[in-house]
Protein backbone atom coordinates (compact mmCIF):
# COMPACT_ATOMS: atom_id res chain seq x y z
CA UNK A 1 0.00 0.00 0.00
CA UNK A 2 2.77 2.44 0.95
CA UNK A 3 4.69 1.21 -2.06
CA UNK A 4 1.69 1.96 -4.26
CA UNK A 5 1.15 5.51 -2.96
CA UNK A 6 4.85 6.15 -3.40
CA UNK A 7 4.66 5.21 -7.08
CA UNK A 8 1.52 7.28 -7.57
CA UNK A 9 3.38 10.24 -6.09
CA UNK A 10 6.38 9.72 -8.35
CA UNK A 11 4.07 9.40 -11.34
CA UNK A 12 2.36 12.70 -10.48
CA UNK A 13 5.72 14.48 -10.23
CA UNK A 14 6.78 13.07 -13.61
CA UNK A 15 3.47 14.16 -15.13
CA UNK A 16 3.85 17.68 -13.70
CA UNK A 17 7.35 18.04 -15.15
CA UNK A 18 6.61 16.52 -18.55
CA UNK A 19 3.04 17.61 -19.35
CA UNK A 20 3.89 21.12 -20.68
CA UNK A 21 6.66 19.66 -22.85
CA UNK A 22 4.35 16.92 -24.11
CA UNK A 23 1.70 19.49 -24.97
CA UNK A 24 4.25 21.53 -26.88
CA UNK A 25 5.26 18.41 -28.80
CA UNK A 26 1.63 17.69 -29.68
CA UNK A 27 1.16 21.30 -30.76
CA UNK A 28 4.18 21.14 -33.03
CA UNK A 29 2.81 18.04 -34.76
CA UNK A 30 -0.80 19.24 -35.06
CA UNK A 31 -2.07 20.34 -38.48
CA UNK A 32 -2.49 24.13 -38.67
CA UNK A 33 -6.25 23.87 -39.04
CA UNK A 34 -6.59 21.96 -35.78
CA UNK A 35 -4.62 24.41 -33.63
CA UNK A 36 -7.74 26.42 -32.93
CA UNK A 37 -10.00 23.48 -32.12
CA UNK A 38 -10.17 21.81 -28.74
CA UNK A 39 -11.34 19.04 -28.34
CA UNK A 40 -9.92 16.71 -29.57
CA UNK A 41 -6.83 16.74 -27.33
CA UNK A 42 -4.95 14.51 -29.75
CA UNK A 43 -4.56 15.67 -33.34
CA UNK A 44 -6.37 13.57 -35.95
CA UNK A 45 -3.13 13.24 -37.88
CA UNK A 46 0.50 14.19 -37.33
CA UNK A 47 2.33 16.62 -39.58
CA UNK A 48 5.85 18.03 -39.85
CA UNK A 49 4.71 21.17 -41.68
CA UNK A 50 5.51 23.45 -38.71
CA UNK A 51 9.05 22.11 -38.49
CA UNK A 52 9.53 22.62 -42.21
CA UNK A 53 8.32 26.22 -42.16
CA UNK A 54 10.15 27.11 -38.94
CA UNK A 55 13.41 25.77 -40.31
CA UNK A 56 13.10 27.17 -43.82
CA UNK A 57 10.99 30.31 -43.42
CA UNK A 58 13.50 31.98 -41.10
CA UNK A 59 17.29 32.03 -40.89
CA UNK A 60 16.85 29.49 -38.13
CA UNK A 61 19.89 27.37 -38.93
CA UNK A 62 22.06 30.47 -38.76
CA UNK A 63 20.70 31.35 -35.33
CA UNK A 64 21.21 27.80 -34.09
CA UNK A 65 24.81 28.09 -35.21
CA UNK A 66 25.10 31.47 -33.42
CA UNK A 67 23.80 29.88 -30.23
CA UNK A 68 26.28 27.03 -30.51
CA UNK A 69 29.23 29.35 -31.12
CA UNK A 70 28.33 31.80 -28.35
CA UNK A 71 27.60 29.14 -25.71
CA UNK A 72 30.50 26.93 -26.81
CA UNK A 73 33.10 29.70 -26.79
CA UNK A 74 31.83 31.09 -23.48
CA UNK A 75 32.10 27.60 -21.98
CA UNK A 76 35.62 27.07 -23.34
CA UNK A 77 36.85 30.40 -21.94
CA UNK A 78 35.15 29.84 -18.60
CA UNK A 79 36.72 26.38 -18.28
CA UNK A 80 40.21 27.50 -19.31
CA UNK A 81 40.42 30.61 -17.12
CA UNK A 82 38.18 29.22 -14.41
CA UNK A 83 40.14 26.01 -13.86
CA UNK A 84 43.42 27.93 -13.54
CA UNK A 85 41.85 30.30 -11.03
CA UNK A 86 40.16 27.52 -9.07
CA UNK A 87 43.48 25.66 -8.99
CA UNK A 88 45.32 28.66 -7.57
CA UNK A 89 42.58 29.24 -5.02
CA UNK A 90 42.39 25.69 -3.72
CA UNK A 91 45.86 24.19 -4.19
CA UNK A 92 48.39 27.01 -4.16
CA UNK A 93 47.36 28.57 -0.87
CA UNK A 94 47.02 32.01 -2.38
CA UNK A 95 46.45 34.72 0.16
CA UNK A 96 42.91 35.98 0.74
CA UNK A 97 41.24 32.90 -0.74
CA UNK A 98 38.06 33.39 1.29
CA UNK A 99 37.74 36.97 0.16
CA UNK A 100 38.40 36.14 -3.51
CA UNK A 101 35.87 33.31 -3.49
CA UNK A 102 33.38 35.63 -1.82
CA UNK A 103 33.90 38.18 -4.60
CA UNK A 104 33.54 35.50 -7.27
CA UNK A 105 30.32 34.27 -5.70
CA UNK A 106 29.01 37.81 -5.38
CA UNK A 107 29.69 38.57 -9.05
CA UNK A 108 27.82 35.44 -10.07
CA UNK A 109 24.77 36.92 -8.36
CA UNK A 110 24.95 40.25 -10.21
CA UNK A 111 21.58 40.90 -11.84
CA UNK A 112 22.19 41.18 -15.60
CA UNK A 113 19.85 44.18 -15.76
CA UNK A 114 22.41 46.10 -13.66
CA UNK A 115 25.25 45.60 -16.11
CA UNK A 116 23.36 45.63 -19.39
CA UNK A 117 23.36 49.43 -19.92
CA UNK A 118 27.10 50.03 -19.41
CA UNK A 119 27.98 46.92 -21.41
CA UNK A 120 25.73 48.18 -24.19
CA UNK A 121 27.66 51.48 -24.32
CA UNK A 122 31.02 49.68 -24.23
CA UNK A 123 30.00 47.26 -26.99
CA UNK A 124 28.79 50.11 -29.17
CA UNK A 125 31.99 52.05 -28.55
CA UNK A 126 34.06 49.02 -29.57
CA UNK A 127 31.97 48.55 -32.69
CA UNK A 128 30.93 45.08 -31.53
CA UNK A 129 27.17 45.54 -31.67
CA UNK A 130 25.38 42.66 -33.38
CA UNK A 131 28.45 40.43 -33.25
CA UNK A 132 29.07 37.07 -31.61
CA UNK A 133 32.18 38.52 -29.97
CA UNK A 134 29.93 40.81 -27.92
CA UNK A 135 27.98 37.82 -26.64
CA UNK A 136 31.04 35.68 -25.91
CA UNK A 137 32.65 38.52 -23.98
CA UNK A 138 29.58 39.40 -21.93
CA UNK A 139 28.67 35.77 -21.26
CA UNK A 140 31.96 35.53 -19.36
CA UNK A 141 30.35 37.74 -16.71
CA UNK A 142 28.19 34.87 -15.49
CA UNK A 143 29.99 31.86 -17.01
CA UNK A 144 33.34 32.57 -15.36
CA UNK A 145 32.17 33.06 -11.73
CA UNK A 146 29.99 29.97 -12.06
CA UNK A 147 32.91 27.93 -13.40
CA UNK A 148 35.37 29.13 -10.74
CA UNK A 149 32.94 28.51 -7.92
CA UNK A 150 31.88 25.02 -9.00
CA UNK A 151 35.42 23.95 -9.97
CA UNK A 152 36.88 25.22 -6.69
CA UNK A 153 34.44 22.99 -4.86
CA UNK A 154 35.45 20.02 -7.01
CA UNK A 155 39.19 20.64 -6.69
CA UNK A 156 38.91 21.02 -2.95
CA UNK A 157 37.99 17.34 -2.80
CA UNK A 158 41.32 16.29 -4.33
CA UNK A 159 43.95 15.69 -1.62
CA UNK A 160 46.47 18.53 -1.24
CA UNK A 161 49.30 15.99 -1.06
CA UNK A 162 48.91 15.33 -4.79
CA UNK A 163 50.06 18.81 -5.67
CA UNK A 164 52.79 18.90 -3.03
CA UNK A 165 54.13 15.53 -4.24
CA UNK A 166 54.15 16.66 -7.86
CA UNK A 167 56.08 19.76 -6.87
CA UNK A 168 58.60 17.82 -4.82
CA UNK A 169 59.07 15.51 -7.80
CA UNK A 170 60.19 18.52 -9.80
CA UNK A 171 57.04 19.63 -11.62
CA UNK A 172 56.59 23.34 -12.13
CA UNK A 173 53.21 24.65 -10.88
CA UNK A 174 51.99 24.67 -14.48
CA UNK A 175 53.06 21.07 -15.06
CA UNK A 176 51.46 19.98 -11.79
CA UNK A 177 48.26 21.71 -12.84
CA UNK A 178 48.25 20.34 -16.38
CA UNK A 179 49.55 16.80 -15.84
CA UNK A 180 48.34 15.93 -12.33
CA UNK A 181 45.40 18.02 -11.20
CA UNK A 182 43.43 18.56 -14.42
CA UNK A 183 43.26 14.88 -15.45
CA UNK A 184 41.99 13.99 -11.99
CA UNK A 185 39.48 16.83 -12.12
CA UNK A 186 37.97 15.66 -15.41
CA UNK A 187 34.59 14.68 -13.91
CA UNK A 188 34.38 18.11 -12.28
CA UNK A 189 35.36 19.80 -15.54
CA UNK A 190 32.65 17.93 -17.42
CA UNK A 191 30.01 18.80 -14.85
CA UNK A 192 31.05 22.46 -14.85
CA UNK A 193 31.20 22.62 -18.64
CA UNK A 194 27.69 21.17 -18.96
CA UNK A 195 26.31 23.60 -16.41
CA UNK A 196 27.93 26.63 -18.02
CA UNK A 197 26.91 25.56 -21.52
CA UNK A 198 23.25 25.13 -20.54
CA UNK A 199 23.15 28.50 -18.77
CA UNK A 200 24.83 30.25 -21.73
CA UNK A 201 22.63 28.43 -24.27
CA UNK A 202 19.54 29.71 -22.43
CA UNK A 203 20.75 33.30 -21.92
CA UNK A 204 18.30 35.92 -23.09
CA UNK A 205 18.76 39.52 -21.86
CA UNK A 206 22.23 40.16 -23.28
CA UNK A 207 21.43 38.42 -26.54
CA UNK A 208 18.23 40.46 -26.85
CA UNK A 209 20.04 43.73 -26.23
CA UNK A 210 23.36 43.29 -28.03
CA UNK A 211 22.14 41.70 -31.25
CA UNK A 212 19.95 43.22 -33.93
CA UNK A 213 19.86 40.83 -36.87
CA UNK A 214 20.34 37.15 -37.62
CA UNK A 215 24.05 37.87 -37.91
CA UNK A 216 24.46 37.29 -34.19
CA UNK A 217 20.95 36.62 -32.89
CA UNK A 218 20.59 33.46 -30.81
CA UNK A 219 17.64 31.08 -30.83
CA UNK A 220 16.03 32.14 -27.53
CA UNK A 221 15.79 35.69 -28.88
CA UNK A 222 14.38 34.43 -32.15
CA UNK A 223 11.72 32.48 -30.28
CA UNK A 224 10.83 35.43 -28.05
CA UNK A 225 10.52 37.78 -31.04
CA UNK A 226 8.91 35.25 -33.37
CA UNK A 227 7.36 37.29 -36.12
CA UNK A 228 3.61 37.11 -36.36
CA UNK A 229 2.17 39.70 -38.68
CA UNK A 230 -1.50 38.95 -38.15
CA UNK A 231 -1.68 36.01 -35.80
CA UNK A 232 0.90 34.25 -33.69
CA UNK A 233 2.19 31.12 -35.48
CA UNK A 234 1.83 28.76 -32.52
CA UNK A 235 2.68 25.64 -34.47
CA UNK A 236 5.93 27.09 -35.76
CA UNK A 237 6.85 28.46 -32.33
CA UNK A 238 6.24 25.03 -30.84
CA UNK A 239 8.43 23.40 -33.48
CA UNK A 240 11.20 25.97 -33.10
CA UNK A 241 11.18 25.77 -29.32
CA UNK A 242 11.48 21.99 -29.43
CA UNK A 243 14.43 22.27 -31.81
CA UNK A 244 16.25 24.64 -29.45
CA UNK A 245 15.40 22.41 -26.48
CA UNK A 246 16.79 19.33 -28.20
CA UNK A 247 20.51 19.89 -27.43
CA UNK A 248 19.70 20.58 -23.79
CA UNK A 249 17.46 17.50 -23.72
CA UNK A 250 20.26 15.31 -25.04
CA UNK A 251 22.71 16.69 -22.47
CA UNK A 252 20.26 16.17 -19.63
CA UNK A 253 19.39 12.59 -20.56
CA UNK A 254 23.03 11.72 -21.16
CA UNK A 255 24.62 13.47 -18.20
CA UNK A 256 21.91 13.98 -15.55
CA UNK A 257 24.18 12.62 -12.82
CA UNK A 258 27.05 14.97 -13.75
CA UNK A 259 24.81 18.02 -14.05
CA UNK A 260 23.23 17.41 -10.66
CA UNK A 261 26.72 16.90 -9.22
CA UNK A 262 27.74 20.28 -10.64
CA UNK A 263 24.62 21.97 -9.30
CA UNK A 264 25.16 20.59 -5.83
CA UNK A 265 28.88 21.41 -5.85
CA UNK A 266 27.92 24.97 -6.70
CA UNK A 267 25.50 25.35 -3.85
CA UNK A 268 26.33 22.92 -1.11
CA UNK A 269 29.94 22.23 -0.51
CA UNK A 270 30.91 25.87 -0.12
CA UNK B 1 54.48 23.11 2.35
CA UNK B 2 57.29 25.47 3.30
CA UNK B 3 59.76 23.72 1.04
CA UNK B 4 57.39 23.93 -1.87
CA UNK B 5 56.95 27.64 -1.33
CA UNK B 6 60.62 28.18 -1.95
CA UNK B 7 60.19 26.85 -5.48
CA UNK B 8 58.43 30.10 -6.26
CA UNK B 9 54.68 29.70 -6.04
CA UNK B 10 52.95 32.34 -8.09
CA UNK B 11 49.20 31.87 -7.68
CA UNK B 12 48.71 35.33 -9.16
CA UNK B 13 49.78 34.02 -12.56
CA UNK B 14 46.95 31.47 -12.50
CA UNK B 15 44.44 33.94 -11.14
CA UNK B 16 45.28 36.85 -13.42
CA UNK B 17 43.38 35.87 -16.61
CA UNK B 18 40.15 35.11 -14.75
CA UNK B 19 40.35 38.18 -12.55
CA UNK B 20 41.16 40.43 -15.50
CA UNK B 21 38.10 39.21 -17.42
CA UNK B 22 35.91 39.47 -14.33
CA UNK B 23 37.08 43.01 -13.69
CA UNK B 24 36.30 43.93 -17.28
CA UNK B 25 32.82 42.41 -17.53
CA UNK B 26 31.48 42.74 -13.98
CA UNK B 27 33.38 45.19 -11.80
CA UNK B 28 33.86 47.89 -14.43
CA UNK B 29 30.21 47.81 -15.62
CA UNK B 30 28.96 48.09 -12.04
CA UNK B 31 31.08 51.20 -11.43
CA UNK B 32 30.01 52.54 -14.81
CA UNK B 33 26.31 52.01 -14.11
CA UNK B 34 26.72 53.72 -10.75
CA UNK B 35 28.24 56.70 -12.55
CA UNK B 36 25.47 56.63 -15.18
CA UNK B 37 22.84 56.69 -12.45
CA UNK B 38 24.21 60.06 -11.34
CA UNK B 39 23.89 61.60 -14.82
CA UNK B 40 21.11 63.17 -16.78
CA UNK B 41 21.63 61.10 -19.91
CA UNK B 42 19.35 60.11 -22.73
CA UNK B 43 20.67 58.26 -25.76
CA UNK B 44 18.65 60.54 -28.02
CA UNK B 45 19.75 63.66 -26.16
CA UNK B 46 23.23 65.06 -25.81
CA UNK B 47 26.21 64.07 -23.72
CA UNK B 48 25.74 62.95 -20.09
CA UNK B 49 25.39 65.78 -17.63
CA UNK B 50 26.04 65.45 -13.90
CA UNK B 51 22.76 65.41 -12.01
CA UNK B 52 23.80 64.38 -8.48
CA UNK B 53 21.00 62.36 -6.91
CA UNK B 54 18.23 63.68 -9.16
CA UNK B 55 17.49 60.25 -10.64
CA UNK B 56 17.11 58.72 -7.19
CA UNK B 57 14.89 61.55 -6.02
CA UNK B 58 12.75 61.01 -9.09
CA UNK B 59 12.45 57.33 -8.11
CA UNK B 60 10.85 58.25 -4.81
CA UNK B 61 8.01 60.04 -6.54
CA UNK B 62 7.58 57.51 -9.34
CA UNK B 63 4.39 55.49 -8.73
CA UNK B 64 5.37 53.05 -11.47
CA UNK B 65 8.62 52.29 -9.64
CA UNK B 66 6.78 51.52 -6.39
CA UNK B 67 4.34 49.37 -8.31
CA UNK B 68 7.21 47.45 -9.90
CA UNK B 69 8.92 47.02 -6.53
CA UNK B 70 5.69 45.69 -4.99
CA UNK B 71 5.14 43.33 -7.93
CA UNK B 72 8.71 42.05 -7.68
CA UNK B 73 8.42 41.42 -3.95
CA UNK B 74 5.07 39.65 -4.36
CA UNK B 75 6.34 37.55 -7.25
CA UNK B 76 9.49 36.64 -5.30
CA UNK B 77 7.77 35.82 -2.01
CA UNK B 78 5.01 33.66 -3.47
CA UNK B 79 7.06 31.81 -6.06
CA UNK B 80 10.02 31.11 -3.77
CA UNK B 81 7.78 29.88 -0.95
CA UNK B 82 5.99 27.51 -3.33
CA UNK B 83 9.22 26.35 -4.98
CA UNK B 84 10.96 25.50 -1.72
CA UNK B 85 7.92 23.78 -0.20
CA UNK B 86 7.15 21.81 -3.34
CA UNK B 87 10.84 21.09 -3.90
CA UNK B 88 11.18 19.69 -0.38
CA UNK B 89 8.14 17.48 -0.89
CA UNK B 90 9.48 16.13 -4.20
CA UNK B 91 12.96 15.61 -2.71
CA UNK B 92 11.61 13.57 0.18
CA UNK B 93 9.44 11.54 -2.18
CA UNK B 94 12.31 10.77 -4.55
CA UNK B 95 14.59 9.90 -1.63
CA UNK B 96 12.43 6.85 -0.93
CA UNK B 97 13.79 3.66 -2.41
CA UNK B 98 12.18 2.94 -5.76
CA UNK B 99 13.21 1.61 -9.13
CA UNK B 100 14.15 4.25 -11.70
CA UNK B 101 15.38 7.10 -9.54
CA UNK B 102 17.99 7.98 -12.16
CA UNK B 103 15.31 8.35 -14.82
CA UNK B 104 13.20 10.45 -12.46
CA UNK B 105 16.16 12.70 -11.78
CA UNK B 106 16.53 13.34 -15.51
CA UNK B 107 12.79 14.04 -15.84
CA UNK B 108 12.82 16.49 -12.94
CA UNK B 109 15.91 18.17 -14.39
CA UNK B 110 14.16 18.94 -17.69
CA UNK B 111 12.09 22.00 -16.67
CA UNK B 112 15.23 23.53 -15.14
CA UNK B 113 17.34 22.86 -18.22
CA UNK B 114 15.10 24.15 -21.01
CA UNK B 115 15.51 27.82 -21.94
CA UNK B 116 13.25 30.12 -19.92
CA UNK B 117 12.10 31.76 -23.12
CA UNK B 118 10.93 28.38 -24.43
CA UNK B 119 9.19 27.56 -21.15
CA UNK B 120 7.43 30.91 -21.24
CA UNK B 121 6.27 30.35 -24.83
CA UNK B 122 4.95 26.91 -23.87
CA UNK B 123 2.97 28.30 -20.98
CA UNK B 124 1.76 31.27 -23.02
CA UNK B 125 0.18 28.83 -25.44
CA UNK B 126 -1.33 26.74 -22.65
CA UNK B 127 -2.72 29.92 -21.04
CA UNK B 128 -4.25 31.09 -24.32
CA UNK B 129 -7.77 32.30 -23.55
CA UNK B 130 -9.39 30.93 -26.70
CA UNK B 131 -7.53 27.74 -27.56
CA UNK B 132 -5.45 27.07 -24.44
CA UNK B 133 -5.39 23.60 -22.96
CA UNK B 134 -5.64 24.93 -19.39
CA UNK B 135 -9.04 26.49 -19.98
CA UNK B 136 -10.11 23.33 -21.78
CA UNK B 137 -9.07 21.06 -18.90
CA UNK B 138 -10.53 23.31 -16.22
CA UNK B 139 -13.69 24.05 -18.20
CA UNK B 140 -13.10 27.77 -17.70
CA UNK B 141 -12.94 30.72 -20.06
CA UNK B 142 -10.35 32.86 -18.34
CA UNK B 143 -8.04 35.15 -20.25
CA UNK B 144 -5.15 34.20 -17.97
CA UNK B 145 -2.52 36.59 -19.30
CA UNK B 146 -4.90 39.43 -20.10
CA UNK B 147 -6.58 39.59 -16.73
CA UNK B 148 -4.92 41.90 -14.15
CA UNK B 149 -5.59 39.50 -11.29
CA UNK B 150 -4.62 36.26 -13.03
CA UNK B 151 -1.62 37.41 -15.08
CA UNK B 152 0.83 37.72 -12.18
CA UNK B 153 -0.31 34.37 -10.78
CA UNK B 154 0.04 32.77 -14.19
CA UNK B 155 3.63 34.05 -14.27
CA UNK B 156 4.23 32.67 -10.77
CA UNK B 157 2.82 29.26 -11.74
CA UNK B 158 5.18 29.14 -14.72
CA UNK B 159 8.16 30.13 -12.60
CA UNK B 160 7.28 27.50 -10.01
CA UNK B 161 7.17 24.85 -12.73
CA UNK B 162 10.52 25.97 -14.10
CA UNK B 163 12.41 26.44 -10.82
CA UNK B 164 11.05 23.81 -8.44
CA UNK B 165 13.35 21.14 -9.96
CA UNK B 166 16.41 23.15 -8.88
CA UNK B 167 15.18 23.15 -5.28
CA UNK B 168 14.09 19.53 -5.45
CA UNK B 169 17.37 18.20 -6.86
CA UNK B 170 19.57 20.10 -4.41
CA UNK B 171 17.45 19.00 -1.48
CA UNK B 172 17.39 15.44 -2.79
CA UNK B 173 21.21 15.40 -2.87
CA UNK B 174 21.25 16.77 0.67
CA UNK B 175 18.70 14.23 1.90
CA UNK B 176 20.62 11.32 0.35
CA UNK B 177 23.84 12.47 2.02
CA UNK B 178 22.26 11.94 5.46
CA UNK B 179 23.52 8.65 6.83
CA UNK B 180 21.00 5.82 6.63
CA UNK B 181 22.27 4.57 10.01
CA UNK B 182 20.67 7.54 11.75
CA UNK B 183 17.26 6.54 10.44
CA UNK B 184 17.74 2.88 11.25
CA UNK B 185 18.81 3.61 14.82
CA UNK B 186 15.84 5.92 15.33
CA UNK B 187 13.48 3.34 13.82
CA UNK B 188 14.80 0.70 16.23
CA UNK B 189 13.93 3.08 19.03
CA UNK B 190 10.38 3.10 17.71
CA UNK B 191 10.29 6.48 15.94
CA UNK B 192 7.57 6.94 13.30
CA UNK B 193 7.94 8.77 9.96
CA UNK B 194 6.96 12.15 11.41
CA UNK B 195 9.50 11.94 14.21
CA UNK B 196 12.19 10.80 11.76
CA UNK B 197 11.50 13.91 9.70
CA UNK B 198 11.19 16.23 12.68
CA UNK B 199 14.34 15.09 14.51
CA UNK B 200 16.69 13.91 11.74
CA UNK B 201 15.78 15.15 8.25
CA UNK B 202 14.65 18.66 9.17
CA UNK B 203 17.59 19.73 11.38
CA UNK B 204 20.18 18.24 9.03
CA UNK B 205 18.58 19.65 5.91
CA UNK B 206 17.92 23.12 7.29
CA UNK B 207 21.25 24.75 6.32
CA UNK B 208 20.82 23.52 2.74
CA UNK B 209 17.19 24.63 2.73
CA UNK B 210 18.38 28.10 3.63
CA UNK B 211 20.91 28.11 0.78
CA UNK B 212 18.24 27.01 -1.70
CA UNK B 213 15.98 29.74 -0.37
CA UNK B 214 18.63 32.39 -0.97
CA UNK B 215 19.56 31.14 -4.46
CA UNK B 216 15.91 31.10 -5.48
CA UNK B 217 15.25 34.51 -3.92
CA UNK B 218 18.06 36.09 -5.89
CA UNK B 219 16.89 34.50 -9.12
CA UNK B 220 13.23 35.38 -8.62
CA UNK B 221 14.00 38.97 -7.66
CA UNK B 222 15.83 39.62 -10.93
CA UNK B 223 13.21 37.83 -13.05
CA UNK B 224 13.17 39.11 -16.62
CA UNK B 225 12.97 36.48 -19.38
CA UNK B 226 9.77 34.78 -18.25
CA UNK B 227 7.74 37.94 -17.82
CA UNK B 228 9.15 39.63 -20.92
CA UNK B 229 7.83 36.76 -23.03
CA UNK B 230 4.64 35.93 -21.14
CA UNK B 231 3.12 39.40 -20.66
CA UNK B 232 5.78 42.02 -21.35
CA UNK B 233 4.73 43.57 -18.03
CA UNK B 234 1.03 43.91 -18.84
CA UNK B 235 -1.89 44.02 -18.46
CA UNK B 236 -1.87 47.57 -17.05
CA UNK B 237 1.64 47.01 -15.62
CA UNK B 238 0.34 44.40 -13.16
CA UNK B 239 3.21 42.04 -13.98
CA UNK B 240 5.87 44.70 -14.44
CA UNK B 241 8.81 43.74 -12.23
CA UNK B 242 11.80 45.97 -11.53
CA UNK B 243 13.97 44.34 -14.21
CA UNK B 244 11.23 44.74 -16.82
CA UNK B 245 10.61 48.38 -15.88
CA UNK B 246 14.33 49.16 -15.90
CA UNK B 247 14.68 47.50 -19.31
CA UNK B 248 11.84 49.59 -20.75
CA UNK B 249 13.30 52.81 -19.39
CA UNK B 250 16.74 51.89 -20.72
CA UNK B 251 16.02 50.45 -24.14
CA UNK B 252 12.60 51.77 -25.10
CA UNK B 253 12.68 55.26 -23.58
CA UNK B 254 16.49 55.29 -23.98
CA UNK B 255 16.84 57.12 -20.65
CA UNK B 256 20.17 55.73 -19.59
CA UNK B 257 20.53 57.90 -16.50
CA UNK B 258 17.20 57.10 -14.89
CA UNK B 259 17.23 53.49 -16.07
CA UNK B 260 20.64 52.99 -14.50
CA UNK B 261 19.30 54.27 -11.17
CA UNK B 262 16.57 51.63 -11.41
CA UNK B 263 19.18 49.00 -12.22
CA UNK B 264 21.19 50.07 -9.16
CA UNK B 265 18.12 49.48 -6.96
CA UNK B 266 17.87 45.89 -8.24
CA UNK B 267 21.57 45.47 -7.67
CA UNK B 268 21.49 46.79 -4.10
CA UNK B 269 18.54 44.60 -3.13
CA UNK B 270 20.26 41.50 -4.48
CA UNK B 271 23.58 42.50 -2.93
CA UNK B 272 21.86 42.63 0.47
CA UNK B 273 20.53 39.08 0.08
CA UNK B 274 23.90 37.88 -1.21
CA UNK B 275 25.69 39.44 1.77
CA UNK B 276 23.52 37.44 4.14
CA UNK B 277 24.41 34.31 2.20
CA UNK B 278 28.17 34.95 2.17
CA UNK B 279 28.14 35.72 5.90
CA UNK B 280 26.30 32.48 6.52
CA UNK B 281 28.75 30.48 4.41
CA UNK B 282 31.72 31.99 6.23
CA UNK B 283 30.17 31.01 9.55
CA UNK B 284 29.69 27.39 8.45
CA UNK B 285 33.22 27.31 6.99
CA UNK B 286 35.00 28.58 10.10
Amino acid sequence: MRQLSRYVGVLLVALYCLAPLAWQLLTSLRPAGELTTLPPLLPTRFTLEHYASALTGHPFARMLLNSFIAAGAATAIALAFGSAAAFALTKMRARGVGLLLGIVLATSMFPPIATVSPLYLVINALGLRDSLAALILTYASFALPLAIWVLANFLRQLPDELYAAARVDGCTPLQAFWRVILPLALPGLTATGLLVFIVAWNEFLYALTFTATERARTVPVAIALFPGLHEIPWGEIAAASLVVTLPVLVLVLQFQRRIVAGLTAGAVKG
Amino acid sequence: MKRVHRFGERPAVFLAPALAVLALVTLFPILYVLWLSLQRYSLIGGAPEYAALDNYIRLLGDARFWNALGTTLYFTAVSVALEVALGLGIALLLAQAFAGRGAMRAIVLLPWAIPTVVAARMWEWMYNGDFGVINYLLGTEINWLGNPYWAIHAAIAMDVWKATPFAALLLLAGRLSISQDLYQAARLDGAGPWRLFRHITWPLLRPLLFIVLIFRTIDAFRVFDAIYVLTGGGPANTTETLSIYAYKVLFQALEFGYGSALAIVVFVCIAAVTAVYVRLLQRTLS
